[in-house]
């Protein structure tokens, strides 16, 4: 098995790509030990996607696999924090100098 | 003791009582589950209130009644009779500890001890065959509950805040619509202070459907807004959501509903609950630890029904859910009204206030009198109305103490049903007429009677199934409490569809006890009634029961005392029907004021039908034409052997008493009389007629006529005639003069 994989996602995270987001995360967990999870690019994130976001994180927990976002987009951060899953999701979320100040 | 330990002891005994009243339902519906939660409910709270009266012999003891309960809740032991019975057994030991504790000792005695250690055995026995490990995991909850205890209860939760808790249903994404947009829509109708997201049904990863919802949300807004604009915001998709929603200032109970309604985990939902700020976590461990396994259940039910069960659950359940909470809220705000209505008064106070009202009575009317006598109307006028509040004063002073006889004739529900199991029998209790009022000193007075004829029914008047069968009856027998106004006394009534009274029996043994000769002829009614007479039983097996002789006798012993009367009618291979009647109350009665030369009686008005003026009767006659019907009649005259002439206008008056009619001829009418009754010495104790005395106005004493006793001389007359023996003194007056005497009937 391979050390740490980062996945960059490019695509929004709603219920159009659902399905395919879906897969595409499990099989990367999949592969791997330890993911990585880069939401930068993530313009758009709904309830479709925050759904696939925790059920990746369940999934890890279950088989004992090590899952953290370590980049937000600015939307996955506003509906992560409005949801109050920062916790849950395990990881910190990393404001940009810009936009704390 | 100070005085939470007395409200303790007073609720507990409440609790109790109704605690009792459920497991005794729990044996005919053993799935209803709301029975079971309130069975818990009761000993929890018990055991919360003794943790703050410190009274730990109660809570140790009660802590593993509440384990057995919470696995008979989470349906992990199935109710069987042999369960019930150890739990009643566990009630009545409960009361015990709280009968210790309100007595001030300690600890409990030695037996009692022993008892409860036995018990819990037992309850534990039941527990470690189910569930290993509870009695480990409980002794942690034990302490939890001791140190939480104060939040428990009616405490209404300290946020000002609604409480929201939506689960939207599988196809709310593929209807094109983001719950997200809900709650942040949400969000702008006020501030939302605290949001949790629960996530517990996205089922794992294969079987998850990317395109379905699984989230729900548990929010706290704080708005201006009412229900309905908050269920507005789930316009769009109140058919496909869950949605719940408490309004500021919830009772605890009822976020604690909320916890077992939701599918979730309760203790992952109380969680959530701490977190976004509607609960305390002490609240939460208070509700979780009732509600924990109850709804885990649920949970377990319902793991991953079909999709399409979902949506119509959803639809249906939604509105009966939203339906439900609003009643539920209305009643809560009901109850709280209700509750601050009633103060707990001692019921030595309120003795003291209808003996001064029975002065009041009586001083009135001697200001009355010579108010009359000096001729002043305008102190007439004042006296009149005086007496007129004094009667209301009195009517209401009376009402005070009138209590419901439903919760005298609850208790026995317990009794029938272990008497029964005892005796091997199948027998039910049918009440009614439960809501009937009649004088607290009165109910507390004829426990000990109906205790003495449900068991006398139980044991001797229902047969074994068997027998039943045989007869043709239904295998269950059944046992009937009644009670009802009847012209200003109370009837209770003891039925039994059992074998009924054997005449021949009866009339051997009193032949044997030499309670009536061989010759004699009775009446059947008086054959049957002859069971009252001391010494008297029929059966030859002493049970533990009864019939040990005694029970009759004392039971019409005490109803007596209670100027009450006591019958039995019975048909053979039927049953018995026992006829208690008491007076209403047994202080103050209206009565109706006759003379006989200068002395006065009073006749309860109650009785009194109509008064009819009695005109050149022969004196040798004692029954006169009553617009076609024959009235017997008794003259008080000679009944009390007045010296003196009776005047040449009499007046009858017609009083009624269980049914039967008959006529009194006095000298003179004197009108309504509120009458304080005082009862007659010792002395006076075999007196036939005379129910006890008052105190007129002018200070002299009246008699007050016992209007049961002298319908029964007046109507037995012509039986009393036939069988001499039996005569009774008083009455020896009355036949003497009267040799054509004729029934009245």
């Amino acid at each position: 098995m391979s050390t740490t994989q980062l996945l960059s996602l490019t695509q929004d995270l709603t219920i159009y790509h659902a399905l395919e987001q879906k897969n595409k995360l499990l099989d990367a967990l999949d592969s791997t030990d330890d993911l990585e999870l880069d939401l930068l690019q993530v313009n758009q994130i709904d309830t479709a996607g925050l759904q696939l976001l925790i059920l990746l994180k369940k999934e890890a927990q279950r088989t004992g696999k090590r899952l953290s976002i370590v980049a937000h987009s600015q939307s996955v951060r506003s509906v992560i924090d409005f949801c109050k899953l920062a916790a849950e999701l395990g990881d910190p979320l990393v404001i940009p100098a810009a936009e704390a100040s | 003791m100070d005085e939470l330990t007395n409200v303790y002891v007073q609720e507990s005994r409440e609790q109790l009582a109704e605690m009792e009243a459920r497991l005794l339902r729990l044996e005919q519906t053993p799935d209803d589950h709301d029975n079971i939660n309130g069975i818990f409910r009761a000993a929890h709270t018990i055991k919360g209130g003794a943790g703050v009266v410190e009274c730990h012999f109660i809570v140790t003891f009660t802590h593993f009644v509440e384990n057995l309960l919470d696995s008979l809740r989470n349906s992990e032991i199935a109710v069987s009779p042999p369960l019930t019975t150890l739990l009643l057994e566990c009630c009545d030991h409960m009361g015990n500890l709280i009968g210790v504790l309100a007595a001030q000792q300690a600890e409990p005695a030695a037996d009692l001890l022993a008892r409860g250690t036995a018990l819990t055995l037992r309850l534990k026995e039941i527990l470690d065959a189910v569930q290993p490990s509870t009695t480990g995991q409980s002794g942690i909850a034990l302490h939890d509950d001791l140190v939480e205890v104060e939040s428990y209860g009616g405490g209404v939760v300290n946020t000002d805040s609604w409480h929201i808790s939506v689960r939207f249903g599988r196809n709310v994404l593929r209807g094109g619509m983001d719950p997200l947009s809900f709650i942040r829509y949400l969000g702008s109708l006020g501030e939302i202070i605290g949001i949790e997201t629960i996530a517990d049904a996205i089922p794992a990863a294969a079987d998850m459907d990317p395109e379905s919802c699984y989230l729900g949300f548990e929010i706290r807004l704080q708005t201006k807004a009412t229900k309905a604009d908050i269920e507005n915001v789930f316009n769009f998709v109140s058919e496909e959501c869950d949605l719940r929603i408490l309004p500021p200032h919830s009772n605890v109970a009822d976020y604690i509903r909320l916890l077992k309604e939701l599918p979730e985990d309760p203790m992952r939902i109380g969680e959530m609950l701490v977190r976004c700020g509607a609960l305390t976590q002490g609240e939460i461990d208070q509700g979780l630890q009732a509600q924990k396994t109850g709804s885990a259940a649920t949970a377990r039910e319902c793991d991953q029904p079909p999709l399409g069960e979902i949506l119509v659950e959803s639809k249906v359940v939604h509105k009966e859910i939203v339906d439900a909470a609003i009643v539920k809220q209305t009643q809560i705000i009901e109850k709280k009204a209700h509750e601050a209505q009633l103060v707990r008064v001692h019921a030595d106070k309120l003795d003291e206030l209808i003996d001064l009202v029975g002065e009041l009575v009586i001083a009135g009317a001697s200001a009355n009198l010579l108010a009359l006598k000096s001729r002043q109307s305008e102190l007439v006028e004042a006296t009149s109305v005086l007496s007129r509040l004094v009667e209301s004063i009195r009517d209401s002073a009376l009402q005070l103490r009138m209590v419901q006889i439903g919760d005298t004739f609850t208790r026995f529900n317990r009794v029938v049903r272990d008497v029964a199991k005892e005796l091997g029998k199948e027998i039910e209790l049918s009440i009614s007429g439960a809501e009937t009022e009649l004088d607290k000193t009165v109910v507390e007075k004829i426990g000990d009677p109906l205790m003495h004829l449900v068991r006398n029914s139980l044991d001797h008047g229902i047969e074994s199934a068997a027998v039943r069968l045989e007869r043709g009856k239904p295998a269950c027998g059944r046992v009937s409490l009644n009670a009802y106004h009847d012209s200003g006394i109370i009837v209770i009534q003891v039925s039994d569809d059992g074998g009924g009274l054997n005449r021949e029996r009866i009339r051997a043994k009193a032949i044997e006890r030499e309670l009536i000769q061989p010759g004699d002829t009775l009446s059947d009614n008086e054959l049957v009634n002859l069971i009252f007479e001391p010494g008297f039983s029929t059966v030859e097996k002493v049970s533990k029961l009864s019939g040990r002789g005694v029970g009759m006798d004392v039971v019409r012993r005490n109803i007596l005392s209670l100027r009450g009367t006591v019958e039995v009618s019975s048909v053979e291979g039927e049953g018995s029907t026992f006829t208690i009647r008491l007076p209403l109350t047994l202080a103050i009665i209206d009565g109706f004021l006759v003379g006989i030369e200068k002395a006065s009686y009073v006749i309860p008005l109650d009785s009194v039908v109509e008064c009819i003026e009695h005109k050149n009767l022969t004196g040798d006659r004692n029954f006169l034409n009553l617009r076609g019907e024959a009235l017997p009649f008794v003259r008080l005259r000679e009944l009390f052997e007045t010296e003196g002439q009776a005047p040449a206008r009499e007046s009858i008056v017609v009083v009624q008493f269980s049914g039967q009619r008959a006529g009194i001829v006095v000298d003179q009418l004197m009108g309504e009389f509120q009458t304080v009754i005082k009862p007659l010495g010792r002395m006076f104790a075999h007196l036939r007629g005379i129910g006890g005395s008052t105190i007129l106005g002018s200070g002299e004493v009246a008699l007050i006529l016992d209007v049961a006793a002298l319908v029964n001389i007046v109507t037995r007359s012509e039986e009393e005639r036939l069988l001499p023996h039996r005569n009774n003194p008083s009455f020896s007056a009355l036949t003497s003069n009267s040799p054509a005497v004729q029934s009245g009937r």
